[in-house]
């Protein structure tokens, strides 16, 4: 299923490295990224493909721990949730 | 493709603005627990609810954890007990609130409704029964709500109904004495009671229903007033279009939450209800966004209209968004639940009277005011026949739920906690409506034509 991975938090070097490994380590993969830096600010928008039956509640715990360590937040969304709100 | 400024907003609606699935509320028929027996028909509704409701609260984490939405509450609505209890001739119905209480904890629900009563012309001896046992009932439990139906726009108002719900709630306000008068949350008068509302404490899976069903109530005063923050000083008519906007998205996601609980439960999707529900955080407040049009305070003249337009530009908005609408849908403005109505109420700023107004236009009533201890149960059926009356005129649902403290007085503050807040105690007129009340009858159903 696909999903919209955000990474949000204070700039530093290897935020993208460590979250996509994190990812890969996980089966789930990266279809597009973008990234921004506002003043020190970091944003990252992925959109990615987890195999069906991912155990979402696991895979969001791994991500907001990592998160939690390196001081950004990290969530994974399915997808249809976005479209829901922004299309008619 | 959703565009990177698209998926920043929703977080930051649910981040910071407060988005939220207010509930997710499943209706369960218990017209088949009936029983002469009173207490083989409570084993039926305990073992009724844990079926039904079992994987309930489970399928809702999954979908918070799946879309990154909070639900805040899981509930359940079942059948009005009275029906249920209408095959025994027991006289206290108390045993059937325990079941419910028992059952909605087994399952993890946060609160079950249908503890009710359905009397807009009449009572049957079931009926009696359950008023009867409401204050019992209301403080012998902890989840269960309770809601007795006195009027209806075809039947008229019941005032013997309404005079027995003035004594019923002074009754529940002093078995629940030592918690602030607890009870009073968890009973709500109503007039046109609806029977698919998934907001407590009105809650009750209506006859005409399926044998199950999912109605989910979403939330977000909040998202709304940070969209008017982009259209200040501008004319009402770019107010009204922000609101329809907002609502629409909001809606929307309550829309997909209802379609995925419904799919995984394996139960029918009922409605969308499209209220505007606050909570006592700051900055999920309705009565900020009434304040963001330009008023003061909430209370003052303007927000009547205030209020009229953001009910309605919130139906429209979430009317196009949902495949079934209904339920209560329109702006709560319940006064413990909401920072900014408590902040009018301590400042002086917002009375019952111009409230009463205010429920002209909006859902769903006088909802969560605390009144002093000493309030004559005559003076709160008055209230109530005031309340039913706008319902009953306008064909509109309408509801009381006051909570008259004991030993409390103006000036004082209840704290209910959680969700249901904190109130400050306000003052009621104290000129009687004893022989009005006392006069019982009916209130004959009004005149469809002619309306003006």
């Amino acid at each position: 299923m696909r999903a919209i991975v955000t990474v949000i938090g204070k700039d530093r070097v290897g935020i993208i490295a460590d979250v996509c490994s994190l990812l890969a380590s996980n089966s789930v993969n990266i279809l597009d990224i973008s990234q921004t830096v506002m003043r020190d600010y970091f944003t990252m928008i992925m959109l990615v493909e987890a195999p069906e039956g991912t155990d979402f509640a696991a895979l969001s715990a791994l991500l907001d721990d990592e998160g939690e360590k390196t001081g950004l937040k990290i969530r994974i969304q399915r997808e249809e949730i976005f479209e829901a709100m922004h299309r008619i | 493709m959703i565009n990177n400024s698209e998926i920043l907003q929703t977080i930051e609606m649910i981040d910071q603005q407060h988005l939220d699935i207010r509930t997710v509320t499943m209706g369960i028929s218990l017209l088949d627990c009936a029983d002469p027996d009173i207490a083989a028909c409570r084993r039926k509704v305990y073992d009724k609810i844990c079926s039904r409701a079992e994987n309930l609260v489970r399928v809702c984490e999954d979908i918070e954890h799946e879309f990154g939405i909070p639900i805040v509450n899981k509930r359940i609505a079942v059948t009005p007990m009275a029906l249920v209890a209408a095959a025994s001739e027991a006289s206290d119905l108390t045993p059937l609130a325990k079941a419910m209480d028992e059952g909605a904890k087994a399952v993890g629900a946060s609160f079950i409704g249908g503890f009710s009563a359905l009397v807009s012309k009449g009572f049957t001896p079931a009926d009696r029964a359950l008023i009867a046992s409401i204050p019992e009932a209301l403080a012998s439990t902890d989840i269960v709500c309770s809601s007795v139906n006195v009027a209806t726009t075809r039947a008229g108002i019941n005032m013997d109904a309404v005079r027995l719900m003035g004594e019923t709630v002074k009754a529940a306000a002093e078995a629940t004495a030592d918690n602030g008068g607890m009870a009073c949350a968890k009973l709500v008068t109503f007039a046109n009671a609806v029977e698919d509302n998934p907001f407590m404490a009105g809650a009750f899976h209506g006859t005409g229903e399926p044998e199950t069903v999912i109605n989910v109530g979403v939330s977000g005063p909040g998202v709304v007033h940070n969209a008017l923050l982009a259209v200040k000083g501008r004319p009402f008519d770019e107010v009204a279009d922000t609101i329809k906007k907002t609502a629409f998205r909001i809606t929307r996601m309550g829309q997909l939450v209802a379609r995925e609980a419904s799919k995984r439960l394996g139960v029918p999707f009922g409605i969308v209800d499209l209220s505007l529900a606050p909570t006592a955080d700051i900055g999920d407040s309705v009565a900020d966004i009434l304040e963001e049009m330009g008023l003061e305070s909430v209370g003052t003249h303007g927000a009547t209209a205030a209020l009229a337009l953001l009910n309605d530009a919130v139906k429209k908005g979430g009317v196009m968004a949902s495949g079934h609408v209904g339920g209560l849908s329109g702006a709560f403005i319940p006064v413990s639940e909401d920072a900014g109505m408590i902040r009018a109420v301590a400042s002086g700023a917002l009375c019952i009277d111009q409230l009463t107004a205010m429920t002209s236009v909006c859902s769903v009533g006088l909802d969560m005011i605390a009144v002093p201890g000493d309030t004559p149960a005559a003076t709160i059926a008055a209230i109530i026949a005031d309340e039913a009356a706008i319902g009953v005129i306008n064909s509109k649902t309408t509801a009381v739920r006051l909570i008259p403290a004991p030993g409390k007085v103006v000036g004082d503050t209840i704290d209910f906690g959680g969700l249901l807040g904190s109130a400050p105690v306000m003052p009621v007129h104290k000129l009687g409506s004893d022989a009005f009340i006392a006069r019982g009858g009916r209130i004959p159903a009004p005149l469809g034509s002619l309306r003006n």
